[in-house]
């Protein structure tokens, strides 16, 4: 987290001062950052949850040591309690199992989609700002196409040309954000290349490669990565969304959006194997929103 | 206006032009074609002679280079025509028509709702001088983008239908239907509404000339509505436009939580199906829409803000 406020230029850049006084500073940007993180307890619940969510996916055996995939069907059908934190599905799996063990495959996805979008978006806008004249032309006409077409749209034509699968899906939501990246990355980019330090480099005789990577692309990249976090959020909505409609992972995988669809078909008498998983992804959508909207200028701002 | 008018009519028609073909360009990465899709949904049936597959492929054009392909195909749909449905063999804009009345309806009230309780939310937010209020109602918005559609539409139908029985919970079946799938459609979109709305509002109400209507002694609700609302309201107003093409998506998976028949279903049949004509006419019907709605956007804002037309129709865009 501290290297992404040092990527977007919020921690100040210290101009090698000596030693004691260097401690003094560290102590001072500590304190700072507990009193920051202190007056906000939502944002701390948000890191938190979002660590856990990230530690499920590695290690879901640190949550439950539930099997997620085999049932005992004499306890179908169990309501939340003691034993079955988020009760008990059709077959008498541990629906928090699931949960637990359907992170790592949403996690996945949602990563890949951001992936993608910031990779194929952040090159898209990086090149149309930087080479300017037609290029941007052409390339910001051809974004505005994308935009155009509503994103669940274009999600859905991609996921009817590659095929099902928790990747493709992935692929396919992390393209229809595209534009959107690269409309950000190219208006910060032009914003940069007018800066009195890129006209310094360039008249000192700098490589537009050396320009590109030493001066542009760090003083760019901030609002990219902010815009990346929120992404994150509306990824993980996308990607349940399309497994809710059963284009992700094939059924016995417990993807978040397929377990809220399975939940679908017994709503009237099990509301516990809809409701919770659905709850976690809102929340995790939430704690992501708040950490970008914190890191969005919340900290520098103060 | 005349020539901001015909500006923008052209850039439209430059956009939907486009999204046919990227459109064409997504759905031409297909490994198959539907001639196979066909040949594999007959073969249930009865087996399939594979010079068969030859003559309906080169009948069809898949034998052609792309380029070919593109021209014939961009040709037709010039003429309205998208091609037939692979899976039901009628043609493509019949299928979509039929399924389109139902799915405009819940858009619109969708919309509406929307515009409504989001615009509600905003004004009351920044209207009242009761902290918590404000705070409570400004904590709403940003609950309601984070909450997956889908689900909030299965809890409404577990509340409302199944426990209290109030409203149906699936099917088609007139207004009272139609409430539970609207307020769901409404969500998400009010709640960027109301942010958006209570976001410009603040903003406007610092101005001066709010400043000088205060100190000419107007009252707050004078102010709140007549002055600060015209102006705020155009921010709102464009990512509305924004939000409708949305909105059309969202119902795919609104339609698809309450059994509505409608044009999401249609997608999402002829998405499991690979049915490659249907899906680039529901695209192509997507941006349409957009198009259409931004382009009323367009010609409303000079009507809002004068400054507009004057400046040759340059107008105010979300970052």
């Amino acid at each position: 987290m501290s290297s992404t406020l040092d990527a977007l230029g919020v921690l100040d850049a210290a101009p090698e001062p000596g030693a004691p006084e260097q401690a003094v500073r560290r102590r001072a940007g500590a304190a700072r950052t507990v009193r920051f993180f202190l007056r906000r307890p939502g944002l701390v619940l948000s890191v938190l949850l979002i660590a856990a969510v990230v530690l499920a996916s590695f290690w879901p055996g640190l949550f439950t040591s539930h099997d997620p995939l085999k049932g005992v069907p004499a306890q179908a059908f169990r309501a939340p309690g003691a034993a079955h934190w988020f009760g008990t599905d059709e077959l008498g799996r541990d629906v928090y199992a699931r949960v637990v063990h359907g992170a790592a495959l949403s996690l996945k996805a949602t990563l890949i989609a951001v992936a993608v979008s910031f990779a194929a978006g952040g090159l898209l806008g990086l090149l149309a700002g930087f080479a300017g004249r037609w290029i941007d032309d052409v390339l910001m006409r051809f974004v505005d196409v994308l935009l155009s077409i509503p994103a669940l749209f274009l999600s859905l034509a991609l996921v009817t040309a590659l095929g099902y699968g928790t990747v493709k899906v992935a692929v396919a939501v992390g393209v229809a954000s595209v534009a959107t990246f690269a409309r950000v990355m190219r208006s910060e980019v032009l914003r940069v290349r007018q800066a009195v330090f890129v006209e310094a480099a360039r008249s000192c005789g700098t490589r537009w490669y050396a320009i590109l990577g030493r001066h542009v692309l760090p003083n760019a990249i901030g609002p990219v990565l902010v815009l990346a976090t929120l992404d994150f959020g509306t990824a993980v909505l996308a990607v349940s969304s399309l497994s809710f409609l059963g284009y992700g992972a094939p059924p016995p995988a417990p993807e978040w959006g397929t377990l809220i669809s399975d939940g679908r078909n017994y709503l009237a008498n099990a509301w516990w194997m809809t409701a919770l998983p659905g709850l976690t992804i809102a929340a995790t959508v939430l704690a992501t929103n708040r950490i970008a909207r914190a890191l969005d200028g919340e900290w520098g701002r103060r | 206006m005349g020539r901001y008018v015909a500006l923008r009519l052209a850039q439209a028609a430059g956009v939907l032009w486009a999204a046919y073909t990227v459109s064409f360009l997504v759905l031409d990465l297909l490994p198959g074609d539907p001639v196979s899709a066909m040949a594999g949904a007959a073969a249930d049936q009865a087996g399939v002679d594979p010079a068969q597959i030859a003559r309906l492929r080169s009948e069809y054009g898949f034998d052609d280079p792309v380029p070919v392909q593109y021209v014939h195909y961009l040709g037709r749909a010039l003429r309205g025509d998208f091609g037939d449905s692979v899976a039901s063999g009628r043609p493509v804009t019949s299928v979509i028509g039929d399924a389109l009345p139902s799915t405009l309806q819940l858009v619109a009230a969708g919309l509406a709702l929307a515009v409504l309780c989001g615009g509600g939310l905003a004004l009351a937010a920044t209207y009242t001088a009761r902290r918590w209020l404000r705070q409570l109602l400004l904590s709403l918005p940003p609950l309601g983008v984070s909450v997956p559609t889908f689900w909030a539409g299965l809890m409404l139908v577990e509340v409302f239908s199944f426990r209290a029985r109030l409203l149906p919970a699936f099917g088609n079946g007139g207004p009272r239907g139609l409430i539970l799938p609207a307020v769901t459609l409404a969500i998400p979109t009010g709640a960027v509404v109301a942010q958006v709305l209570a976001k410009s509002l603040l903003t406007t109400l610092d101005e001066p000339y709010v400043q000088t209507a205060r100190a000419k002694g107007a009252g707050r609700p004078r102010i709140h509505l007549r002055h600060a609302l015209r102006n705020a309201s155009l921010p709102a107003l464009t990512v509305v436009g924004v939000l409708v093409g949305q909105l059309i998506a969202n119902s795919v998976v609104i339609e698809t939580v309450f059994s509505r028949n409608g044009l999401g279903r249609v997608t999402a049949s002829a998405v499991s199906a690979q049915d490659i004509p249907l899906v680039q006419g529901v695209v192509v019907l997507g941006s349409l829409v957009f198009v259409l709605v931004n382009l009323i956007v367009d010609l409303v804002y000079p009507l809002l803000d004068p400054r507009i037309a004057a400046a040759g129709g340059r107008r105010w865009r979300p970052a």
